[in-house]
């Protein structure tokens, strides 16, 4: 760990040192010439400082990748990262920062949504390409018109994604009754069963019935009972790990055979695994995936930083890497032109292979985990 | 000013209540109607949810009869109680995953039957709960109560809600309870059961239940009959024996049962710790029917248990007892055939229509004999 952290203090400076260099050298447009600046904002302190060290090293991983390959358009990529705390005012200032005193291009970040949803109105404003990694706002990509902001973009899913997801893969499964349970004072939960509600009935199936409840319940016999009664053979269930727990040692002692699925708020080391056997759930990536880019990714980060790369790492150097082959498909260093060049790009990155929609929100693959055997075992990556 | 209204049919309308009888008359004229449709519909799934209603109703019973025997003494609604649920709860947790206390008996004597063994390790962690609860409200009782005993009504009142609050807040720090949501080890296996048309039969795991029939698991039963067992324990105390007579005396007026020679201060910290003891009990078996436990795990409980015990008239055990069964029927029955959201909406809605048809509950009784 303190290898660790002197070795980022150590890149830190040298990337601090790199980044004054051309500005002290006051040569602008020489150095622009010579290399593409990329920015990555991660909150490395303030209340989520691993998300913003899994950032970091998603992100340097990918430039490094990409400058040992002889960079983008022939020129070096030079990274500068950023610390944004997770917090709406120092995210702006490293964003004013890098723009106007490095003058970068382009910004990979911010990790939180209530910092990224800022920072896109400065990249906006001053015409940078930004790209979120994990911020699953809706307002990160979106105007509050509604219109989407045309520089901004993410390489997460947003939640009720994974609604779609989860309907394809029950009705792949080949169920075709499904019960549906939601909180209805809960946003997450009550998108993503909306989205599963609605896509589940285009692929075929039939929503036999749904039921609302409150979070502050904890007697689901009334439910449940219908849920046997109605004959479904799906139970979707996309809340949080406490309420599962609940459900799932009810539905066993009630008789339930219905399968239950749900979405990442079951990913929690509290799930009560024995109640919950035999249940799926949908996430953003799982290291296990079999796919030669998941391995090939999981390998390499691994021998670097000593551990199992996290749904924050994958993201960032999805992101990164999106950027980049963006760049590498406009041809040129150019803001606009490379947000052009994104909204048509399908690239093959490691949590699935990515096109954007109209939102700027990527349609990629999700992954299907199963609880078995007192373990979390990976199933299927599904694409939509 | 009063203003003399002089149409007769109004001034009769406003005379006979004729508008208030009317609204409950309809009101439960479309309850019944729904209920029964729904009975003739799928009676199967009906009595279902009525089974479904009565576990709920059971665990309900057991905080409201600590609420009512508290309030009959010394007519104080003791707030703290649904937070003594939860420390009894979490006692058998611990006691469960740490100490192992439900294995005692089985290491103990390893020639005893295993179910046997079983049933007499899940009856120690309970009676555990019960002992620490008991404690817990003695001191409680001692500490805050006993001071204020001379004081207004309402002085006490506030008391509890902030002794209720302090065991919240104090369980919620991370070197007591934690703010997280646990999961909660049963001290026995569940096995749920059918019967019906198809006979009757255990239920196994990824096996479909024949259709039509009732199930319920040995969750239910424990709690069906431990809660009718410590009903009646707490009726025998308190009818038959010295004690209970001295309960009485004490309900019935403070300072000539003092002047009789009872020590009434002790008396009522007895019936502190009783009451508390099957708060205590409420919580396991709550937390082994609902398995997880959280700091305001008593909040929700402990206002309901205590909306059946104005119910069922506050201060009368059977009352208590009476009015929890309907606490847990109209909420499963909402739940069930109007609309699970505005379950806790039509339950508390309950307390209002009795209150106001009667208005010192259903076994409420007029005259001063209290308990």
């Amino acid at each position: 760990m303190k290898k660790n952290v002197l070795l980022s203090i150590v890149v830190l400076l040298a990337l601090a040192l790199a980044a004054c260099a051309p500005a002290a050298a006051e040569g602008p447009a020489a150095a622009e010439g010579d290399t593409i600046k990329v920015a990555n904002l991660s909150p490395l302190t303030g209340p989520v400082p691993t998300f913003g060290e899994s950032t970091k090293n998603g992100f340097m991983m990918a430039v490094e990748e990409w400058n040992a390959n002889g960079g983008i358009l022939g020129k070096q990529i030079e990274p500068i990262v950023e610390d944004s705390q997770c917090t709406a005012d120092p995210a702006v200032n490293a964003a004013n920062k890098v723009i106007d005193q490095d003058g970068v291009h382009y910004i990979v970040g911010e990790v939180c949504s209530s910092a990224s949803i800022p920072v896109s109105e400065v990249a906006q404003e001053k015409g940078v390409l930004m790209i979120s990694p994990t911020s699953t706002n809706a307002d990160v990509t979106l105007n509050l018109d509604g219109t989407t902001k045309d520089m901004v973009f993410r390489a997460c899913f947003i939640d009720p994604f994974q609604g779609l997801v989860m309907a394809k893969f029950a009705s792949d499964q080949g169920y075709t009754k499904a019960f549906v349970m939601s909180d209805q004072g809960n946003d997450y939960v009550r998108g993503l069963a909306e989205v599963f509600s609605e896509k589940f009935v285009e692929y075929g199936g039939e929503i036999v019935g749904s039921e609302n409840y409150t979070g502050t319940d904890t007697d689901f016999s009334a439910i449940l009972t219908k849920v046997a009664d109605s004959g479904a053979e799906v139970l979707y269930l996309p809340d949080y790990y406490n309420v599962i727990n609940l459900v799932a040692a009810q539905a066993k002692q009630l008789g339930i055979t219905a399968v239950m699925m749900g979405a990442d708020g079951w990913d929690s080391s509290d799930l009560d695994i024995a109640a919950a056997d035999g249940g799926y759930y949908s996430n953003h990536y799982s290291p296990d995936d079999t796919r030669d880019v998941v391995v090939d990714w999981v390998s390499k980060y691994t021998e670097k930083y000593g551990a199992t790369p996290d749904a924050l790492a994958t993201l960032a150097y999805d992101a990164t890497n999106l950027l980049f082959a963006a760049i590498e498909k406009a041809g040129v260093d150019d803001a606009a032109a490379v947000a052009t060049a994104m909204e048509s790009l399908s690239y093959d990155a490691v949590s699935g292979t990515v096109t954007f929609d109209e939102q700027h929100n990527p349609i990629k693959s999700a992954v299907v985990l199963q609880v078995k055997d007192g373990a979390i075992q990976f199933v299927a990556s599904v694409a939509p | 000013m009063e203003r003399k209204n002089q149409n007769p049919i109004v001034n009769w309308i406003v005379k006979s209540k004729i508008l208030g009888i009317l609204f409950f008359v309809i009101i439960g004229a479309t309850a019944v109607f729904k209920l029964g449709t729904a009975l003739l519909d799928n009676p199967s799934l009906f009595l279902q949810q009525v089974v479904n209603g009565l576990q709920l109703g059971f665990v309900y019973a057991l905080i409201a009869l600590g609420y009512t025997m508290i309030y009959g003494i010394i007519q104080l609604i003791n707030f703290a109680h649904g937070d003594v649920f939860m420390v009894g709860a979490f006692a058998s947790f611990y006691s469960i995953s740490r100490y192992n206390v439900h294995l005692w008996f089985q290491n103990l004597f390893p020639s005893v039957p295993a179910m046997l063994a079983q049933a007499i390790g899940a009856v120690t962690v309970v009676l555990v709960s019960m002992v620490v609860c008991a404690l817990l409200a003695f001191t409680i009782e001692r500490i805050a109560y006993k001071p204020l005993r001379t004081a207004p009504r309402i002085s006490a009142l506030i008391t509890a809600i902030g002794i209720s609050f302090f065991l919240e807040y104090f369980g919620a720090l991370g070197f007591v309870f934690t703010p997280n949501y646990i999961t909660y080890e049963r001290p026995f296996e569940v096995t749920s059961w059918y019967i019906g048309p198809e006979g009757f039969g255990s239920i196994q795991a990824g096996v479909a239940t024949p259709p039509h029939s009732l199930i319920f698991s040995n969750i239910f039963l424990i709690i069906v009959l431990a809660s009718v067992f410590l009903l009646l324990v707490l009726q025998y105390i308190v009818k038959r024996t010295k004690i209970g007579k001295a309960m009485r005396a004490v309900a019935y007026d403070k300072p000539t049962a003092r002047l009789m020679g009872i020590n009434s201060d002790a008396v009522i910290s007895i019936t502190f710790a009783l009451g508390a003891a099957l708060a205590g009990a409420a919580g396991v078996l709550y937390a082994i029917a609902y398995p997880q436990v959280f700091f305001s795990m008593g909040i929700i409980p402990g206002m309901k248990a205590f909306v059946a015990a104005v119910v069922g008239g506050i201060g009368s055990i059977p009352g208590a007892f009476i009015g929890a069964l309907i606490m847990g029927q109209a909420e499963t029955l909402s739940a069930a055939y109007i609309s699970t959201p505005m379950r806790d909406a039509i339950a508390f809605s309950l307390l209002i229509v009795v209150l106001l048809i009667r208005p010192k509950g259903i076994m409420g009784e007029t005259s001063s004999e209290k308990v």
